[in-house]
């Protein structure tokens, strides 16, 4: 363990649970307190479960394309509920239609996601980013 | 030789006791048959000794059966005002849920819940409540510590002879603990009523107000006397009811119950309440099986302004035109029982209906519709009642009113909506005011009160 709480889940009305798991898993795995909430996630839950278990960071995952509508106003809420700067962390398939994804990135952390991965991305990859971030040492 | 005898038919008599705010009732039960022998009640003494109600009580069932002999005498208590509590969480929907659902489960009368950081004026809340005790949630174990910590502080600053429970955030509960006894509040720690997210463990903190109700409660409150003359310890009467539906149900499959009493309406649903319908996503706190909810503000006495003004003024034109008469004897008497079939007892049924409707809404669980890219879905947000096969009736206005299934039916939504009541049940009612009785004799005799419930519903 190494004394961080993440707390993950898949937003909107998206029903993909596979990724989720994976990304719990891996996530466990890798020495992190997880606090997985599954498939349609509320905005609100993950500011919810935050605050009870205060966690150090949000992961939030979401493969239908619509995952733009579903981010906006994420990281105002979480100001608004006292959980200030906590980081956000987005990844999937964000948006639909072929858009380069420098274009999908620069939407997100505009949106106040501290980082954004395109599809494709190895759960590995935001381990050792979060890790970095959360300052605690790689597994 | 007849010492041997006497003591051998005496083995299967048990006397139950309920000490309510107004009457105290007795109920006298041979196990052997099983049956009820008789029953009997008497006002409440709790400005003298309330052992001297119990006495006449007792007086009156021996004029029906005989003298007995007791091998259990078996009590429950709501009076002085039952066992009022407050409820304390973080995340209103989590931890401040979590809470209220462990003190209802325990037989408490939850008057308020509250949630986040306590402000002033919530302070001044809790002094104007007078809880007998205060259920302190928070944060799962390792997570917030700030919010709880800042409410002991707050609790520990009200100027109230209230004990308080600690159950939250483990890394956070001796500290709270320590900030409470040194302002000189009663405080014990107990396990977190949600340790992990979304994870109900409200078993310890059922157990530690059922200690707290026992050694300050009882003795605080005059009964102390009257409880070591029975065999077991006294419990909360909600809880009796609570344990008597959990009985019954493992008899008859899910059940819905509600108790409209003069200051709360209290239901009680036994069932797992998963979705019915397929392709309904579960949301929020897992819901448990036995479940109780208190509705402070549904009361047909201390809190009948809610209920009276969902009366509409088309009733109060055509059907029920003396309101104001039936307010003022109500005001000057708590306990007034409008005559049979007179116009006050049809305004007593139309109030029981509104108590009875909006109690078990409050109680089930709603759905709510999301438009996804693949057409519309549904969440499911508490227990879906809809399959509950028995719905059952307890307290006063049910039972003595002219017409209990038509309360009872208010309790159902056969026209199936978002709100997920009972569908098609079938009514039951405690004609004989038992349910609590029964629910203490299980303790002693679980067989014997399962039995006299199947013969008396």
């Amino acid at each position: 363990m190494n004394g961080k709480t993440v707390v993950m889940g898949v937003i909107g009305a998206d029903v993909h649970a596979i990724g989720i798991k994976i990304l719990s898993h891996a996530f466990t795995e890798a020495g992190f307190n997880v606090v997985n909430l599954g498939v349609m996630v509320s905005q609100e839950e993950y500011i919810e479960a935050a605050i009870e278990t205060n966690a150090d960071a949000i992961i939030v995952s979401s493969l239908y394309g619509h995952g733009e509508m579903d981010c906006r106003g994420l990281r105002e809420k979480c100001e608004e509920a006292g959980l200030k700067d906590i980081p956000m962390y987005v990844g999937g398939n964000l948006v639909v239609g072929k858009r380069n994804f420098d274009e999908v990135e620069k939407i997100f952390l505009e949106m106040g996601f501290n980082r954004a991965y395109p599809p494709g991305t190895a759960p590995e990859k935001g381990i050792a980013d979060i890790s970095k971030d959360l300052g605690v040492e790689q597994p | 030789m007849n010492t041997r005898d006497e003591s051998r038919r005496d083995s299967g008599f048990i006397l139950t006791v309920d000490f309510g705010s107004t009457f105290t009732k007795v109920v006298a039960i041979s196990t052997e048959k099983p049956e009820i022998l008789g029953t009997a009640k008497s006002p409440t003494t709790i400005s003298t000794d309330i052992r001297e109600g119990l006495d006449a009580a007792v007086k009156e069932l021996f004029a029906q059966t005989g003298k007995l002999t007791f091998t259990h005498k078996l009590a429950a208590s709501s009076a002085y005002g039952g066992l009022k509590m407050v409820a304390v969480g973080l995340v209103p929907s989590l931890t401040a849920k979590a809470a209220t659902l462990a003190a209802c489960s325990a037989g408490a009368k939850v008057v308020k819940t509250f949630s986040y950081e306590l402000t002033a004026s919530e302070q001044d809340e809790i002094h104007g409540i007078q809880p007998d005790l205060v259920l302190l949630s928070g944060g799962t174990d390792g997570g917030n510590k700030e919010v709880i910590l800042h409410n002991a502080n707050k609790l520990a600053e009200t100027e109230s002879d209230f004990a308080v429970i600690i159950a939250g955030n483990k890394s956070a509960a001796e500290e709270a603990r320590n900030i409470l006894t040194r302002s000189g509040k009663h405080a014990v720690i107990c396990g977190n009523v949600m340790p992990v997210f979304n994870t109900l463990d409200t078993l310890p903190a059922r157990d530690a107000i059922n200690t707290l109700f026992l050694e300050k409660i009882i003795e605080a409150k005059g009964l102390a006397q009257a409880a070591r003359e029975m065999t077991m310890p006294i419990i909360p009467t909600p809880l009796a009811v609570f344990e008597c539906m959990q009985l019954l149900s493992e008899d008859m499959g899910d059940i819905l119950a509600v108790d409209v009493g003069g200051a709360t309406t209290d239901v009680y649903s036994m069932c797992n309440g998963k979705p019915t319908l397929p392709g309904v996503t579960q949301k929020g706190l897992p819901e448990p099986f036995a479940k109780r909810t208190v509705e402070g503000d549904l009361g047909m006495r201390h809190s009948q302004e809610t209920l009276i003004e969902k009366i509409t003024s088309f009733q109060i034109e055509t059907e029920l035109p003396d309101i104001e008469g039936y307010r003022t004897a109500c005001r000057s008497d708590y306990a007034y029982i409008p005559p049979f079939g007179s116009p006050h007892a049809l305004i007593d049924q139309a109030l029981a209906g509104i108590a009875m409707d909006m109690a078990t809404a409050r109680h089930a669980g709603y759905l709510e519709t999301a438009y996804t890219p693949f057409g519309e879905s549904f969440y499911q947000l508490g227990k879906d009642l809809t399959a509950v096969k028995y719905v059952i009736g307890i307290g006063g206005p049910i039972i003595y009113g002219n017409d209990p299934t038509g309360i009872l039916k208010n309790a159902a939504s056969p026209t199936r909506g978002n709100v997920l009541k009972p569908v098609s049940p079938q009514f039951l009612w405690d004609k004989k005011y038992i349910i609590s009785a029964m629910g203490l004799l299980a303790r002693a005799d679980k067989k014997a009160a399962l039995q006299i419930l199947e013969s008396e519903l």
